[in-house]
């Protein structure tokens, strides 16, 4: 007898005939009524409480930002994903490299990039997260890897409140990464330090039609 | 292949780390006897209770979801055996290869072969509590195959050939200073000048697997959850090495539980809420990774799933105890824990510590070969209030105690010295005048309350075959006089 027979087998004899399966009760919040600027609001709080830095731009400063953004942290070579839309990078400085993956960069090159630019598929306010689903704006889950520095543009319009939220808009079987704030440990002492693995920084640009909200 | 088919067959003794060669209370002596340890895991265990209670306390909906996850956990069971077929065929369909392994020693035997299939000899691992219940890292070591841990207490516990002891933070008998000096002894071309902060401790172990992540052909794996409505493992992490061994590698070898399965997509907007919160004190952990099968052009493009057994068959048949493979190992029973805050995880001897390890491992190995482990709670029922999914395990606990006591008393011939005791009791106890008689001698205890602490009126050390009772246990002196005593001289004779 095969080790699987044997274990389904064994499974049948333990829980014996009859037993009912339970109903499951699904009383928790599904939905949350909340004005789309509080949402927006609520996102950009909560990803900023992981020391990840938000900006707000609108669809015409979004490429600006992300100009500014670079210039700040003095990166040199930055990868992006095959879908980026070529507008976002409009304003970026001559001095600065792009590449595009083509699908052939290796893990060893994307360790000399110093910045990876994608969008995003979900973002979820409750608990600050941004979903990548491997679409051509946010491309191989390794380019948002190895690079120590990710910078994320999530469309206001893709923010909703709550996990059931969030994960009813995924497909399940693309290659999903939820990213809540920058790669962080608490293996000591159950101190929560930001930057192990992961990229170390991570700036959120939250992109409206109308701009950067007003603040509550 | 498998013999014995269709018997209940507990995990074998010896193999993988499910229970310790020391009974509890001996294992917690050495433990209560090192200040640091205690402070150090009085310290992380008050930081996680804070964090956790607070990020729980912001849900509205926090008892509906527990009610839900165990209500989608019982389910599960019922039907496991459909559960982990569909696994099977979306895995597969998925381009996923699935293996069924009955034990440790199946399981091992069968990530041996792929290793050695790929012809490569390093695997770099995420950290996985049913690998170390195998003993995995230690079988493909007899083969020749270097297994490297990245988590960072994982590493910790590598490094310092240490053993884990808590099911989160499996090095949190370890304070920053010890990292820091276990660093600097066996990481290569350490800074002398390194600190014990913790975040120049993460940058190091950040430099020191770099090169090993980006060199690495395999990796292995454990799951959070796997989804069988449509095959999409989850592992939950927050450094990111989990991430790296996911996506890096040319293979990646995942070993779960059969308990880790959950039927549908929907199941996971419930548990990505309970865990993290439960686990870490966080709204959600950092990274959260969801595959399903192979992505040409995008992570492993050869991926192996080992479904283990290893005695959970036999958790499941007892009706009374199964509930406790309903666990997600979010380890707040560990920090509300008043016995787990006082040993640490070492003196449980097995991989899973704490209360819920107080119900599993005996149950995985069966109650002989950890008969020690239901009776390190004091009942006090906090791990039932944290548990996520609402596991009683007060209630399983005492089961189990008593499953220990009907196994003893079929297999031992001469009746253990606590039999004896309830017997007498029992005969004391049935006529006033034995008890009232009984009651008085008891007062020649408060003599022997000279040997303990009289301040307090404890006794640390009862003599002849009374002092099984206070080996792990201080007895209070009895008073000078006893209630009936009391009640003559106050009210008059009855």
């Amino acid at each position: 007898m095969t080790a699987r027979a044997a274990m389904l087998g064994r499974i049948r004899v333990a829980m014996g005939d009859g037993v009912a399966v339970p109903e499951i009760p699904r009383d928790y919040r599904v939905g949350a009524d909340l004005e789309p600027a509080a949402v927006v609001r609520m996102f950009a709080e909560r990803v900023g409480e992981y020391r990840a830095t938000v900006h707000q731009a609108s669809t015409e400063s979004l490429p600006a930002v992300v100009a500014a953004i670079l210039a700040g942290s003095g990166a040199t070579r930055v990868v992006v994903p095959p879908g980026l839309p070529a507008g976002w990078l409009a304003a970026v400085a001559p001095v600065t490299t792009v590449l595009t993956d083509d699908g052939a960069i290796t893990a060893d090159e994307l360790d000399g990039v110093d910045v990876v630019i994608t969008g995003s598929a979900v973002a979820i306010a409750e608990t600050g997260t941004i979903v990548l689903d491997a679409a051509p704006d946010q491309g191989r889950r390794v380019i948002t890897l190895v690079p120590d520095h990710h910078i994320c543009v999530v469309t206001a319009g893709s923010i909703v409140v709550t996990v059931p939220e969030g994960l009813a808009r995924i497909h399940p079987t693309r290659p999903l990464t939820m990213i809540s704030g920058p790669s962080a440990t608490s293996d000591i002492e159950l101190d929560r330090v930001e930057g192990v693995h992961g990229p170390r920084n991570l700036d959120v640009i939250i992109v409206s039609a109308e701009g950067p909200a007003e603040p509550a | 292949m498998t013999d014995l088919p269709l018997l209940q067959i507990h995990a074998r003794p010896g193999v993988g780390m499910l229970s310790g060669t020391r009974s509890f209370p001996e294992a917690a002596r050495e433990a209560l006897a090192d200040p640091q340890l205690r402070r150090n895991l009085g310290h992380a265990t008050a930081t996680i209770r804070g964090k956790r209670a607070k990020v729980v306390a912001e849900l509205t909906d926090w008892e509906q979801l527990r009610d839900s996850g165990r209500a989608i956990k019982v389910a599960t069971m019922v039907e496991l055996d459909t559960h982990l077929e569909r696994l099977e065929e979306r895995v597969t369909a998925a381009g996923g290869v699935v293996h069924w392994a009955a034990d440790a020693d199946e399981a091992n035997a069968i990530v041996t072969r792929l290793v050695q299939a790929t012809g490569h000899r390093e695997v770099v691992k995420v950290k996985s509590m049913v690998t170390q219940e195998i003993g995995l890292n230690e079988a493909l070591l007899a083969a020749g195959i270097e297994a490297y841990e990245t988590d960072l207490a994982e590493l910790i516990v590598q490094l310092g050939d240490d053993l884990p002891s808590h099911i989160l933070v499996p090095a949190i008998h370890r304070n920053r200073a010890e990292i820091r000096r276990l660093f600097l002894r066996t990481i290569p071309d350490v800074d002398p000048a390194l600190t014990d902060d913790p975040r120049a401790l993460a940058a190091t172990a950040r430099r020191h697997l770099r090169g090993r992540f980006l060199s690495a052909k395999v990796a292995v794996s454990g799951a959070n959850f796997a989804v069988a409505e449509t095959g999409t493992l989850c592992v939950v992490e927050s450094e990111g090495n989990g991430r790296m061994c996911l996506t890096l590698p040319e293979t990646l070898i995942t070993v779960m539980g059969i308990e880790k399965v959950i039927p549908s997509w929907r199941d996971l907007e419930v548990f990505l809420q309970l865990l993290p919160r439960s686990s870490t004190g966080e709204r959600m952990n950092p990274y959260t990774s969801l595959w399903t099968g192979v992505y040409p052009g995008d992570g492993p493009q050869e991926f192996h799933l080992v479904l283990l057994d290893n005695g959970r068959t036999s958790v499941l048949a007892d009706e009374a105890g199964r509930d406790a493979l309903n666990c997600i190992r979010c380890s707040a029973c560990l920090n509300v824990c008043p016995v787990y805050e006082r040993t640490g995880g070492h003196a449980y001897g097995s991989v899973y510590p704490g209360p819920i390890g107080a119900i599993l491992s005996p149950q995985l190995t069966g109650i002989e070969d950890n008969a020690s482990l239901p009776y390190a709670s004091t009942l006090c029922g906090a791990c039932y209030d944290v548990c996520p999914v609402k596991i009683d395990i007060p209630s399983i606990l005492v089961h189990l105690r008593a499953e220990h006591v009907e196994t003893n008393r079929r297999t031992h011939r001469v009746p253990t010295p606590e039999a004896v005791a309830m017997a007498a009791a029992a005969w004391t106890m049935r006529d006033a005048g034995r008890w009232r008689r009984a009651q008085q001698s008891s007062r020649l205890g408060r003599l022997l309350g000279g040997r303990g602490d009289k301040r307090q009126g404890l006794i640390r050390s009862l003599p002849g075959p009374l002092r099984a009772w206070t080996g792990a246990r201080d007895a209070p002196r009895p008073p000078a006089e006893t209630f009936r005593e009391w009640w003559a001289r106050e009210r008059g004779a009855p």
